[in-house]
């Protein structure tokens, strides 16, 4: 018997909001475990996900002198978690979430966090912009 | 979260460095304390035992790299040992497979160092 098609039905909004500071990352990363539990993720997928996660704070916390906290927005739906990151620059200047502008490339040393998030996620489109801070928006479906 | 740090020296004059828990942007530090201690000492031939960390990031991975590059400019080298397979999925996909040598178990990398 076939495996009934998943709808692609929105299954509600988590919100979480971490200081800035490396030991908060892990409380980033179990949330979004928590979610993503929610969803029929596999295992693996579930430990892909945690590490994207965590890899997408530490490029706020380590690109943003000055900012205090990070966002974490996480889109549940049935065939997908999708996540955007972001540090409190884009809050504070009221940067439409999302705005397009050129991909910047990261600075040295990030790029192996940026590596790993593209080889685990299947969607990521990131800003790292000094003057208009870190965000980053992630997408990973399920069975993919 | 927690890292636990165990540093000893082998019977082949060898530094066996052993990890267990979480490498992350917190915890890394701590790593990297011993690893660059003992390079400062002029141990450059160490074996980095992961098979208790459940965990590891970028960052975990750029001390690993740091210390690597540290013992190569002395002619030493770092071995890994793992078996996890979430963790070594990480050293697949960046490609440091080609780097690090990684080994099923303590002896075997200990050996590889010879």
């Amino acid at each position: 018997m076939n495996a009934p098609e998943l709808s692609n039905e929105h299954l509600g909004t988590v919100e979480l909001r971490i200081p800035s500071k490396p030991e908060w990352v892990a409380v980033a990363r179990l949330a979004v475990a928590a979610i993503a539990n929610r969803l029929p993720f596999s295992v693996e997928e579930i430990e892909d996900l945690k590490l994207a996660i965590a890899e997408a704070c530490t490029i706020c916390i380590q690109q943003g002198s000055g900012i205090q906290t990070i966002d974490i927005t996480c889109d549940a739906a049935t065939t997908h978690l999708r996540v955007e990151v972001r540090d409190d620059r884009y809050r504070n200047l009221g940067v439409t979430s999302g705005a397009k502008r050129p991909t910047m490339s990261v600075a040295e040393g990030e790029g192996l966090g940026i590596f790993l998030i593209q080889a685990l996620m299947d969607n990521l489109e990131y800003n790292v912009d000094p003057q208009y801070g870190t965000e980053l928006v992630m997408t990973k479906r399920v069975g993919a | 979260m927690d890292i636990k740090v165990h540093v000893r020296e082998s019977d082949d004059d060898a530094y066996v460095v052993e990890l267990g828990g979480e490498i992350d942007v917190y915890t890394s530090p701590k790593v990297k304390d011993a690893i660059t201690e003992l390079i400062d000492q002029g141990h450059y031939n160490l074996v980095i035992d992961l098979e208790k960390v459940r965990y590891i990031d970028s960052t975990g991975l750029g001390v690993l790299i740091g210390g690597l590059k540290r013992v190569r400019e002395h002619g030493g080298t770092v071995n890994l040992v793992c078996t996890n397979p979430q963790i070594k999925k990480i050293f697949d996909i960046t490609g440091l497979v080609k780097i690090f040598g990684i080994f099923d178990d303590e002896a075997a990398a200990k050996k590889a160092l010879a």
